[in-house]
Protein backbone atom coordinates (compact mmCIF):
# COMPACT_ATOMS: atom_id res chain seq x y z
CA UNK A 1 0.00 0.00 0.00
CA UNK A 2 1.30 3.51 -0.73
CA UNK A 3 1.59 5.67 1.85
CA UNK A 4 1.54 8.92 -0.19
CA UNK A 5 -0.38 9.66 -2.79
CA UNK A 6 0.84 11.33 -6.66
CA UNK A 7 -0.42 14.66 -5.00
CA UNK A 8 2.13 13.67 -1.72
CA UNK A 9 -0.98 13.80 0.34
CA UNK A 10 -1.34 11.12 2.84
CA UNK A 11 -3.28 7.94 2.19
CA UNK A 12 -6.99 8.24 2.23
CA UNK A 13 -7.35 5.20 4.23
CA UNK A 14 -4.82 5.98 6.88
CA UNK A 15 -5.91 9.66 6.85
CA UNK A 16 -9.25 8.60 7.55
CA UNK A 17 -8.19 6.23 10.20
CA UNK A 18 -6.80 8.72 12.16
CA UNK A 19 -9.49 10.93 11.81
CA UNK A 20 -11.83 7.90 13.63
CA UNK A 21 -9.43 8.00 16.48
CA UNK A 22 -10.04 11.71 16.83
CA UNK A 23 -13.80 11.07 16.46
CA UNK A 24 -13.53 9.11 19.42
CA UNK A 25 -11.12 11.22 21.51
CA UNK A 26 -13.16 14.20 20.61
CA UNK A 27 -16.51 12.50 21.74
CA UNK A 28 -14.49 11.12 25.47
CA UNK A 29 -13.18 14.52 25.77
CA UNK A 30 -16.13 16.42 25.85
CA UNK A 31 -18.02 13.52 27.76
CA UNK A 32 -14.87 14.18 30.21
CA UNK A 33 -14.09 18.11 30.39
CA UNK A 34 -17.22 19.56 29.01
CA UNK A 35 -20.38 17.06 30.70
CA UNK A 36 -21.71 16.83 27.46
CA UNK A 37 -21.02 14.09 24.63
CA UNK A 38 -20.56 16.25 21.42
CA UNK A 39 -20.25 14.68 18.06
CA UNK A 40 -18.68 16.39 14.97
CA UNK A 41 -20.71 18.22 12.46
CA UNK A 42 -20.87 21.41 10.66
CA UNK A 43 -24.25 22.62 9.09
CA UNK A 44 -25.72 23.79 12.33
CA UNK A 45 -22.92 25.95 12.62
CA UNK A 46 -23.75 28.11 9.60
CA UNK A 47 -27.61 28.39 11.18
CA UNK A 48 -25.69 30.44 14.48
CA UNK A 49 -23.55 32.34 11.64
CA UNK A 50 -26.24 33.52 9.81
CA UNK A 51 -28.32 34.10 12.80
CA UNK A 52 -25.11 36.25 14.38
CA UNK A 53 -24.98 37.82 11.19
CA UNK A 54 -29.01 39.13 10.62
CA UNK A 55 -29.40 40.04 14.45
CA UNK A 56 -26.60 43.11 12.88
CA UNK A 57 -29.71 44.16 10.96
CA UNK A 58 -32.47 42.69 12.72
CA UNK A 59 -32.14 41.62 16.22
CA UNK A 60 -36.09 41.51 16.55
CA UNK A 61 -36.36 39.42 13.58
CA UNK A 62 -33.70 36.39 15.00
CA UNK A 63 -35.54 36.57 18.40
CA UNK A 64 -38.96 36.28 16.96
CA UNK A 65 -37.63 33.34 14.49
CA UNK A 66 -38.72 29.84 15.95
CA UNK A 67 -35.72 27.97 13.90
CA UNK A 68 -32.95 30.43 15.20
CA UNK A 69 -34.69 29.84 19.32
CA UNK A 70 -34.65 26.27 18.94
CA UNK A 71 -30.96 26.16 17.25
CA UNK A 72 -29.52 28.94 20.41
CA UNK A 73 -27.52 31.61 18.39
CA UNK A 74 -24.49 31.34 20.01
CA UNK A 75 -20.27 30.81 19.52
CA UNK A 76 -20.18 26.99 20.96
CA UNK A 77 -18.51 23.64 20.46
CA UNK A 78 -19.04 23.39 16.69
CA UNK A 79 -18.48 26.90 15.82
CA UNK A 80 -14.98 26.76 16.74
CA UNK A 81 -14.64 23.20 15.31
CA UNK A 82 -15.10 24.55 12.04
CA UNK A 83 -13.28 27.75 12.40
CA UNK A 84 -10.40 25.35 13.57
CA UNK A 85 -11.06 23.38 10.23
CA UNK A 86 -10.23 26.20 8.01
CA UNK A 87 -6.93 26.94 10.26
CA UNK A 88 -5.98 23.43 10.24
CA UNK A 89 -6.22 22.81 7.26
CA UNK A 90 -4.22 26.43 6.34
CA UNK A 91 -1.43 24.70 8.47
CA UNK A 92 -1.62 21.10 6.68
CA UNK A 93 -1.19 23.02 3.40
CA UNK A 94 1.85 25.00 4.47
CA UNK A 95 3.20 22.15 5.23
CA UNK A 96 3.61 20.14 2.33
CA UNK A 97 3.37 23.12 -0.24
CA UNK A 98 0.06 22.33 -0.97
CA UNK A 99 -1.70 25.53 -0.74
CA UNK A 100 -3.10 26.68 -3.84
CA UNK A 101 -4.44 30.08 -5.26
CA UNK A 102 -7.88 28.50 -6.99
CA UNK A 103 -10.86 30.79 -8.27
CA UNK A 104 -12.15 27.79 -10.64
CA UNK A 105 -11.51 24.50 -10.13
CA UNK A 106 -10.52 21.96 -12.74
CA UNK A 107 -14.00 19.40 -13.40
CA UNK A 108 -15.66 23.46 -13.84
CA UNK A 109 -13.72 24.92 -15.87
CA UNK A 110 -13.85 21.96 -18.37
CA UNK A 111 -17.64 21.74 -18.29
CA UNK A 112 -18.20 25.91 -18.01
CA UNK A 113 -14.96 27.74 -18.98
CA UNK A 114 -12.91 30.24 -17.20
CA UNK A 115 -15.46 32.38 -15.82
CA UNK A 116 -14.78 33.51 -11.99
CA UNK A 117 -18.16 34.79 -11.73
CA UNK A 118 -19.62 31.89 -13.45
CA UNK A 119 -17.89 29.67 -10.49
CA UNK A 120 -19.07 32.27 -7.65
CA UNK A 121 -22.59 31.72 -8.92
CA UNK A 122 -23.13 28.16 -9.06
CA UNK A 123 -21.02 27.70 -5.65
CA UNK A 124 -23.29 30.37 -4.27
CA UNK A 125 -26.54 29.13 -5.62
CA UNK A 126 -25.17 25.20 -5.01
CA UNK A 127 -24.75 26.68 -1.27
CA UNK A 128 -28.13 28.30 -0.58
CA UNK A 129 -29.67 24.79 -1.84
CA UNK A 130 -27.27 22.32 -0.13
CA UNK A 131 -28.02 24.02 3.63
CA UNK A 132 -31.64 23.91 3.15
CA UNK A 133 -31.26 20.66 2.68
CA UNK A 134 -28.80 19.75 5.33
CA UNK A 135 -30.98 21.90 7.84
CA UNK A 136 -33.78 19.92 6.41
CA UNK A 137 -32.00 16.34 6.78
CA UNK A 138 -30.79 17.60 10.64
CA UNK A 139 -27.39 17.15 9.12
CA UNK A 140 -24.49 17.21 6.86
CA UNK A 141 -21.56 14.55 6.03
CA UNK A 142 -19.75 15.26 9.09
CA UNK A 143 -23.43 15.16 11.37
CA UNK A 144 -24.80 12.21 9.10
CA UNK A 145 -21.65 11.14 7.26
CA UNK A 146 -19.22 10.60 10.21
CA UNK A 147 -20.98 11.11 13.50
CA UNK A 148 -24.22 9.49 12.61
CA UNK A 149 -22.97 6.26 11.05
CA UNK A 150 -20.22 5.68 13.47
CA UNK A 151 -23.31 5.47 15.88
CA UNK A 152 -25.13 3.45 13.72
CA UNK A 153 -27.97 5.26 13.57
CA UNK A 154 -30.83 4.44 11.41
CA UNK A 155 -30.99 8.28 10.19
CA UNK A 156 -27.42 8.17 9.25
CA UNK A 157 -27.99 4.74 6.89
CA UNK A 158 -30.52 6.86 5.27
CA UNK A 159 -28.68 10.24 4.75
CA UNK A 160 -25.91 9.32 3.53
CA UNK A 161 -26.74 7.45 0.71
CA UNK A 162 -29.47 9.76 0.06
CA UNK A 163 -26.47 12.40 -0.21
CA UNK A 164 -24.47 10.04 -2.59
CA UNK A 165 -27.11 8.98 -4.93
CA UNK A 166 -28.50 13.02 -5.50
CA UNK A 167 -25.32 14.41 -5.87
CA UNK A 168 -23.88 11.81 -8.19
CA UNK A 169 -27.57 12.16 -10.36
CA UNK A 170 -26.90 15.75 -10.08
CA UNK A 171 -23.20 16.03 -10.86
CA UNK A 172 -23.76 13.34 -14.23
CA UNK A 173 -26.22 15.84 -15.53
CA UNK A 174 -23.77 18.81 -15.08
CA UNK A 175 -20.37 17.79 -15.49
CA UNK A 176 -21.59 14.94 -17.55
CA UNK A 177 -21.38 16.29 -20.86
CA UNK A 178 -17.27 17.62 -21.71
CA UNK A 179 -17.88 20.84 -23.66
CA UNK B 1 -12.70 32.01 25.30
CA UNK B 2 -14.28 29.26 27.33
CA UNK B 3 -13.12 25.95 27.68
CA UNK B 4 -16.06 24.92 25.58
CA UNK B 5 -14.38 26.74 22.52
CA UNK B 6 -11.40 26.04 23.24
CA UNK B 7 -11.92 22.01 23.17
CA UNK B 8 -14.12 22.87 19.80
CA UNK B 9 -10.81 24.87 18.25
CA UNK B 10 -8.59 22.30 18.94
CA UNK B 11 -10.13 19.60 17.73
CA UNK B 12 -11.39 21.45 14.48
CA UNK B 13 -7.90 21.71 13.85
CA UNK B 14 -7.02 18.61 13.74
CA UNK B 15 -10.18 17.72 12.00
CA UNK B 16 -9.10 20.26 9.14
CA UNK B 17 -5.30 18.86 9.25
CA UNK B 18 -6.14 15.31 8.48
CA UNK B 19 -8.78 16.34 5.51
CA UNK B 20 -6.55 18.67 3.95
CA UNK B 21 -3.70 15.49 4.56
CA UNK B 22 -6.08 13.23 2.61
CA UNK B 23 -7.18 15.72 0.21
CA UNK B 24 -10.32 15.32 0.99
CA UNK B 25 -11.67 19.06 1.13
CA UNK B 26 -11.05 19.77 -3.06
CA UNK B 27 -13.40 20.30 -5.49
CA UNK B 28 -11.94 17.58 -7.90
CA UNK B 29 -12.02 15.19 -5.26
CA UNK B 30 -15.76 15.68 -3.97
CA UNK B 31 -16.92 16.15 -7.80
CA UNK B 32 -14.97 13.50 -8.69
CA UNK B 33 -16.17 10.87 -6.31
CA UNK B 34 -19.58 11.95 -7.38
CA UNK B 35 -18.78 11.48 -10.96
CA UNK B 36 -17.11 8.02 -9.95
CA UNK B 37 -13.76 9.09 -11.29
CA UNK B 38 -11.54 9.40 -7.88
CA UNK B 39 -13.08 7.60 -5.21
CA UNK B 40 -10.29 9.25 -2.55
CA UNK B 41 -13.24 11.21 -0.05
CA UNK B 42 -15.09 7.83 0.09
CA UNK B 43 -12.44 5.43 1.18
CA UNK B 44 -11.25 8.34 3.98
CA UNK B 45 -14.63 8.15 4.90
CA UNK B 46 -15.22 4.99 5.22
CA UNK B 47 -11.97 4.47 6.74
CA UNK B 48 -12.68 6.87 9.45
CA UNK B 49 -16.30 5.63 10.24
CA UNK B 50 -15.56 2.02 10.57
CA UNK B 51 -12.87 3.20 13.11
CA UNK B 52 -15.41 5.76 14.81
CA UNK B 53 -17.81 2.81 14.82
CA UNK B 54 -15.55 0.12 16.86
CA UNK B 55 -14.67 3.32 19.17
CA UNK B 56 -17.57 4.48 19.72
CA UNK B 57 -19.46 0.93 20.32
CA UNK B 58 -16.61 -0.16 22.75
CA UNK B 59 -17.20 3.80 24.66
CA UNK B 60 -21.31 3.12 25.18
CA UNK B 61 -20.87 -0.40 26.01
CA UNK B 62 -18.52 0.37 28.74
CA UNK B 63 -21.30 3.05 29.82
CA UNK B 64 -18.51 5.93 29.36
CA UNK B 65 -20.57 7.93 26.42
CA UNK B 66 -24.03 8.66 25.61
CA UNK B 67 -25.19 7.88 22.09
CA UNK B 68 -27.20 10.88 20.37
CA UNK B 69 -29.15 9.66 17.04
CA UNK B 70 -30.54 12.57 15.34
CA UNK B 71 -34.54 11.68 14.18
CA UNK B 72 -35.30 9.30 11.48
CA UNK B 73 -37.72 11.71 10.18
CA UNK B 74 -38.29 9.80 6.59
CA UNK B 75 -39.23 13.08 4.50
CA UNK B 76 -37.17 15.39 6.45
CA UNK B 77 -33.86 12.75 5.50
CA UNK B 78 -35.51 11.52 1.87
CA UNK B 79 -35.96 15.47 1.13
CA UNK B 80 -33.50 16.87 2.79
CA UNK B 81 -30.85 14.32 1.80
CA UNK B 82 -32.04 14.85 -1.70
CA UNK B 83 -31.20 18.50 -1.58
CA UNK B 84 -28.12 18.34 0.18
CA UNK B 85 -26.93 16.35 -2.76
CA UNK B 86 -28.00 18.39 -5.40
CA UNK B 87 -26.77 21.30 -3.83
CA UNK B 88 -23.20 19.36 -3.07
CA UNK B 89 -22.93 18.39 -6.45
CA UNK B 90 -23.23 22.44 -7.76
CA UNK B 91 -20.74 23.99 -4.94
CA UNK B 92 -18.05 20.80 -4.18
CA UNK B 93 -17.81 21.01 -0.52
CA UNK B 94 -19.77 20.05 1.90
CA UNK B 95 -20.54 22.27 5.27
CA UNK B 96 -16.93 21.34 6.69
CA UNK B 97 -15.08 21.24 3.77
CA UNK B 98 -15.61 24.39 2.47
CA UNK B 99 -13.65 25.97 5.60
CA UNK B 100 -11.20 23.65 4.70
CA UNK B 101 -10.80 24.30 1.07
CA UNK B 102 -10.96 28.08 2.45
CA UNK B 103 -7.67 27.33 4.19
CA UNK B 104 -6.12 25.83 1.46
CA UNK B 105 -6.15 28.72 -1.08
CA UNK B 106 -9.77 27.54 -2.88
CA UNK B 107 -11.06 31.66 -2.78
CA UNK B 108 -14.29 30.37 -4.36
CA UNK B 109 -15.59 28.32 -1.58
CA UNK B 110 -16.42 31.57 -0.20
CA UNK B 111 -19.19 31.86 -2.28
CA UNK B 112 -20.13 28.98 -1.39
CA UNK B 113 -20.18 29.75 2.54
CA UNK B 114 -21.88 32.91 1.84
CA UNK B 115 -24.44 31.06 -0.21
CA UNK B 116 -24.70 28.57 3.00
CA UNK B 117 -25.52 31.30 5.11
CA UNK B 118 -27.88 32.55 2.98
CA UNK B 119 -29.39 29.45 2.61
CA UNK B 120 -29.36 29.02 6.75
CA UNK B 121 -31.08 32.35 6.57
CA UNK B 122 -33.78 31.19 4.32
CA UNK B 123 -34.38 27.78 6.18
CA UNK B 124 -34.78 29.54 9.22
CA UNK B 125 -37.49 31.71 7.65
CA UNK B 126 -39.16 28.58 5.33
CA UNK B 127 -39.01 26.35 9.21
CA UNK B 128 -42.73 27.05 10.36
CA UNK B 129 -43.84 25.40 6.76
CA UNK B 130 -41.56 22.48 6.20
CA UNK B 131 -42.53 21.56 10.47
CA UNK B 132 -46.29 20.95 8.91
CA UNK B 133 -45.58 19.42 6.17
CA UNK B 134 -42.44 17.44 5.24
CA UNK B 135 -41.10 17.46 8.73
CA UNK B 136 -44.60 15.91 9.55
CA UNK B 137 -44.85 12.70 7.41
CA UNK B 138 -43.24 10.24 9.14
CA UNK B 139 -40.64 10.32 12.10
CA UNK B 140 -39.67 6.41 13.21
CA UNK B 141 -37.43 8.42 16.26
CA UNK B 142 -33.72 8.82 17.61
CA UNK B 143 -32.99 5.08 17.03
CA UNK B 144 -30.03 3.02 16.12
CA UNK B 145 -30.00 0.21 13.24
CA UNK B 146 -28.94 -2.63 15.75
CA UNK B 147 -32.10 -1.75 17.85
CA UNK B 148 -34.38 -1.74 15.26
CA UNK B 149 -32.95 -5.20 13.53
CA UNK B 150 -32.89 -6.46 17.04
CA UNK B 151 -28.98 -7.40 16.69
CA UNK B 152 -25.50 -6.88 18.28
CA UNK B 153 -24.10 -3.90 17.55
CA UNK B 154 -21.38 -5.87 16.68
CA UNK B 155 -23.21 -7.43 13.71
CA UNK B 156 -23.86 -4.26 12.05
CA UNK B 157 -20.45 -3.04 12.24
CA UNK B 158 -19.04 -6.39 10.87
CA UNK B 159 -21.28 -6.54 7.58
CA UNK B 160 -20.57 -2.65 7.56
CA UNK B 161 -16.93 -3.76 7.42
CA UNK B 162 -17.76 -6.19 4.86
CA UNK B 163 -19.03 -3.90 2.35
CA UNK B 164 -17.17 -1.02 2.42
CA UNK B 165 -13.59 -3.46 1.56
CA UNK B 166 -15.47 -4.85 -0.88
CA UNK B 167 -16.23 -1.58 -2.79
CA UNK B 168 -12.73 -0.07 -1.82
CA UNK B 169 -11.14 -3.55 -2.95
CA UNK B 170 -13.11 -2.71 -6.19
CA UNK B 171 -12.22 0.96 -6.42
CA UNK B 172 -8.83 -0.24 -6.00
CA UNK B 173 -8.92 -2.95 -8.95
CA UNK B 174 -10.57 -0.53 -11.27
CA UNK B 175 -7.63 2.34 -10.12
CA UNK B 176 -10.07 4.88 -8.87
Amino acid sequence: MEMRTEDRGWNPYVAGALLGLLAIASVYATTLWLGKTNYLGASTTFVRAAGLLEQVVSPERVGANEYFTKTKVKVDWQFMLVVGILLGAFAASMTDKSFKSEMVPPIWRERFGPSAFKRALGAFGGGVVAVVGARMASGCPSGHGLSGMMQLSVSAFIALPMFFLAGMLVASLVYGRRS
Amino acid sequence: MTTEQMVGLVTGILFGFLLQKGRALRFEKQVGALLFRDMTIVKFMFSAILVGMVGITLLSQAGVIALSHKSANLGALLVGGALFGGGWALLGFCPGTSLGALGEGRWHALFGIAGMLAGAALYAELYPFFKTTVLAWKDLGKIGLPEMLGVSPWVVIGAFGLFALGLCGWFEKKGI
